[in-house]
């Protein structure tokens, strides 16, 4: 085989590009000057002012309250929607998936605005509990479509075999289904999170007067004034983001052996 | 196997009542508004009109769907060209390779997309990154006013949505049987013809579903546009946010969040249709 | 001697498209002996297995366990086992664990757990495989770790699924007798499923030939090779040419077809084919109405030719009588 080498240039040239923002971001994470045309030197004084900013640590905090609490519901919603529709064939179950997909398949400006008025209608406290109802929904796709995947590849003999050996069928579940579909559970979670994590769009849109999410907080802040400070948190999360990928490639490694 | 029957409906009802409740009677609540006459201070008389639907169709806001559907495939045209060799050059890799690229894509991913796109601010701001380096190679003598503009915001656009395109090409290509296209060339066909007749067709599903996954989210992503385009551009996204927030205008929003609603499903089943399936790769 | 451990009473059962699977089924086991339930792809053996574990449930008869009406009770609270044919080994278990399930579902002791998969890896001659996991096993390894699971649960009855189909046919040769071999010692009653004929002769203590939904036969494998009942069992265990005399349809094996010598029901045939393979003479033939016929013996014959006719017969000892196909 040809070793070609302008695949790796082309990619590579593309990975840079992509990486030019980020870097610049953590460059100037460390620049002394407020104003990021000017370099005055190396500081971590943004760095400093972030760990006590109230306000954004605030945020940070409930947007991870809330991405765990989305995770668990959309969890919960998923598997056992998944575990369901995938007993019994019918159109209804189809269309009801259907649906549950969707959140993620229109823009989300769509369900800022539908859950805005939905909830408004339904006389809940737009806080914590909106945000949860409204993640939730966009994690459930993920969840679900994983475990149904891993469940259509899945041996039926193996449920029938632990039957056979004398498990009830909540056992069966226990020992035989859901050792299967763990992997899926997780990557969807890991997917679900992220995404929960990030959003702006429908968290705009549902939040209430109390409650911020990290990026909410970080988008009124760039459009009224920016300083460093989100530099220094970039760069925070970016580190925070490659020592998980770090740890899950050495967790694989070790498997392996 | 027997009794599927009852212990199936408690697995099938959490998924069932959440789908109904906050899914599928939302959307269908939008619908209802979209017909209402607007209220005095907030909220919806309950008078059946057309009239919101009607002055969509005034050139004010017509113009915005245009704008944002130029937008739209401009990004998705862009990611295309960039994205596809980028997700087809990575299926052909080695597994080490493979691994280090996801590793390279997946990084970005996770960091804040706003953080990402105000790395691009500093960027392309008067006198920031890009201008610098420019002006001190001598390219340029004065400062592009990149930042708030059009192109600051397609870019911005295209750096947001090419992770789905490159993921949904790479999962197509990794999947396909190389040794069709060594079998094409046996047969005669030059390295292009190769690609072209067997590659591509095969790769096609993982395009379209990457078009899509670009596509229809490019049609709301209004914060890339305000963030890198100021006052200046407005898409859909914004009006609808704006026509919530300041306008105050419910129904109208409705209105136009289901204008949205019925032509991303077009889009949709249109997809179903070429592509003869529903899932979509890149996603699972 | 008679001691019936299972007996199938009127079992019938169609799917959901009416396609009628199991038209009647009745059939009494024997407490300790191999039973092959043999037949083609869609006869309704397996189904008829999957009846007696208790993974579908007849739409009318009953099973009976050693006097105990079970034809509803769920699989799980079933004292009979199932070796599956592509073997459903736990694949996130150890082969201890695999083989240990069924003991640790009956909350037994884990040392007694431990001991008694000590015993089956012995048994099955894995010693040394505790630790494990299915997928670094081969075919052969796998299906005996799936064998020492149902067994070392002791169950009443075992019932294997054509769990030899996926081997190689030399290691299939080897591990019939070593089945066979188990089940002597072991004493458990064996049900077996398989559509191979000399698997099934082997194998048996008795053979149940099916065909589409019916027992056609029931009987030792010398019963079923030497007086088939009907034209299905002599035509599947053996290759019987079929044919009508005088009063009756009768079986005649190949190699008992003669070319010449005191022969009754003389026909006038024409030789098609001349084959020799693994020491045997095959010959075509085809009669005046149209219908093939296999002689078979040792030796060459090298002056019979292809397109000659002879009179072909056989002798009346050798004719067995059948009624065609039961359904």
């Amino acid at each position: 085989m040809k070793k070609k080498k302008w695949p790796f240039i082309y990619v590579g040239i593309i990975t840079a590009i992509t990486y030019i923002p980020i870097l610049v971001t953590v460059i100037y994470s460390f620049n002394e000057s407020r104003i990021s045309s000017v370099w005055e030197g190396f500081s971590l004084k943004w760095y400093v002012e972030l760990f006590q900013d109230r306000d954004l640590k605030e945020a940070l905090l409930n947007s991870l309250i809330l991405a765990v609490l989305s995770c668990i519901c959309a969890v919960l919603i998923g598997t056992t929607g998944a575990l369901g529709m995938s007993r019994k064939k019918s159109k209804l179950n189809d269309t009801v998936a259907y649906a549950a997909m969707l959140p993620i398949m229109i823009p989300e400006i769509i369900l800022g605005m539908v859950f805005l008025s939905v909830f408004s209608l339904m006389g809940l406290p737009f806080g914590m509990v909106t945000l949860v109802i409204a993640h939730t929904t966009f994690c459930v796709p993920y969840i679900y479509s994983m475990v149904k995947a891993r469940l259509v590849g899945m041996d039926k003999a193996l449920e029938e075999a632990a039957l056979d050996l004398g498990a009830s069928p909540i056992r069966v579940f226990f020992d035989v289904i859901l050792p299967q579909i763990l992997p899926a559970i997780f990557s969807g979670i890991i997917l679900a999170f992220a995404m929960s994590f990030d959003d702006v769009v429908i968290s705009i849109f549902v939040t209430g007067p109390t409650v911020n999410t990290l990026p909410v907080k970080i988008y009124t802040k760039l459009k009224t004034g920016v300083t460093p400070e989100i530099n220094a948190l970039a760069t925070l999360m970016l580190l925070f983001t490659i020592l998980l990928f770090g740890l899950s490639a050495l967790a694989g490694r070790r498997k392996r052996v | 196997m027997k009794k599927k029957g009852k212990g199936n409906w408690v697995l099938l009802a959490p998924i069932y009542i959440f789908t109904i409740i906050f899914v599928a009677f939302p959307i269908l609540y939008m619908f209802l508004l979209s017909v209402l006459s607007r209220a005095e201070v907030w909220g919806v008389d309950f008078k059946f009109t057309l009239d919101n639907y009607k002055r969509i169709f005034e050139p004010l806001y017509l113009n915005t769907f245009k704008e944002s559907f130029l937008l739209a495939f401009l990004t998705t045209g862009f990611n295309i060209l960039i994205g596809y060799p980028y997700g087809y050059f990575m299926a052909r890799m080695n597994a080490v390779w493979k691994k280090r690229m996801m590793m390279l894509i997946m990084i970005p991913f996770w960091t804040s997309a706003l953080i990402r796109l105000y790395g691009w601010i500093i960027v392309f701001r008067s006198n920031g990154v890009l201008d610098k380096i420019l002006m001190g190679i001598g390219i340029t003598d004065e400062p592009l006013k990149l930042l708030y503009s059009y192109p600051a915001v397609v870019v911005g656009m295209i750096y947001s949505l090419l992770p789905f395109m490159i993921l949904s090409v790479y999962s197509s290509a990794e999947k396909v049987d190389y040794t069709l296209v060594e079998a094409a060339r046996d047969l005669g066909a030059s390295s292009f013809k190769a690609f072209w007749t067997v590659t591509f067709k095969l790769t096609l599903p993982g395009l379209l579903s990457g078009i899509i996954l670009t596509f229809i989210p490019s049609m709301g992503l209004f914060f890339i546009a305000d963030i890198l385009g100021g006052n200046k551009i407005v898409l859909v996204g914004s009006l609808i946010q704006e026509q919530l927030t300041k306008g105050r205008n419910l129904p109208f929003a409705a209105a136009l969040s289901a204008v949205l609603m019925i032509l991303t499903s077009l889009l949709i089943g249109l997809y179903r249709r070429i592509a003869g399936t529903s899932e979509l790769e890149g996603l699972v | 001697m008679n001691d019936v451990i299972l007996q199938l009473k009127r079992i019938k059962k169609s799917f959901d498209n009416d396609t009628r699977v199991l038209k009647s089924i009745d059939l009494d086991i024997q407490r300790a002996e191999f039973i092959t339930l043999l037949g083609s792809s869609g006869c309704g053996k397996t189904t008829t297995l999957r009846i007696i574990a208790g993974l579908e449930l007849p739409d009318e008869g009953e099973v009976i366990l050693e006097g105990q009406d079970i034809t509803r009770l769920e699989p799980n609270k079933r004292n009979v086992n199932t070796v599956f044919q592509n073997y459903a080994l736990f694949p996130h278990m150890s082969v201890a664990e695999n083989i240990g399930y069924g003991l640790k579902l009956k909350k037994v002791p884990k040392g007694e757990i431990a001991d008694k998969v000590e015993q089956m890896l012995r048994l099955v001659q894995l010693e040394g495989f505790e630790k494990r996991k299915p997928d670094q096993l081969s075919g052969g390894q796998r299906q005996r770790v799936a064998i020492a699971r149902a067994v070392v649960n002791e169950p009443k009855v075992l019932l294997l699924d054509e769990p030899l189909g996926a081997l190689d046919l030399k290691l299939r040769r080897q591990m019939q007798l070593e089945l066979k071999r188990l089940q002597k010692q072991l004493g458990i009653t064996f049900i077996y499923i398989t559509h191979d004929q000399e698997e099934a002769i082997n194998m048996s203590d008795r053979i149940a030939v099916m065909n589409q939904g019916v027992l056609e036969q029931i009987g030792t494998p010398n019963e079923i090779y030497y007086r088939p009942r009907t034209s299905y069992v002599a035509d599947f265990v053996g290759n019987a040419n079929i044919l009508y005399c005088g009063d009756g349809t009768y079986a005649i094996r190949a190699e008992n077809i003669l070319m010449n010598g005191e022969t009754v029901c003389v026909h006038t045939a024409s030789v098609v084919e001349k084959s020799f393979a693994g020491g045997q003479l095959r010959i075509l033939f085809r009669l005046q109405d149209g219908q093939s016929i296999t002689a078979s013996r040792y030796g060459i014959d090298s002056d019979i030719q292809v397109g000659s006719e002879l009179k072909i017969g056989w002798l009346p000892e050798h004719a067995v009588k059948v009624v065609d196909d039961l359904s």
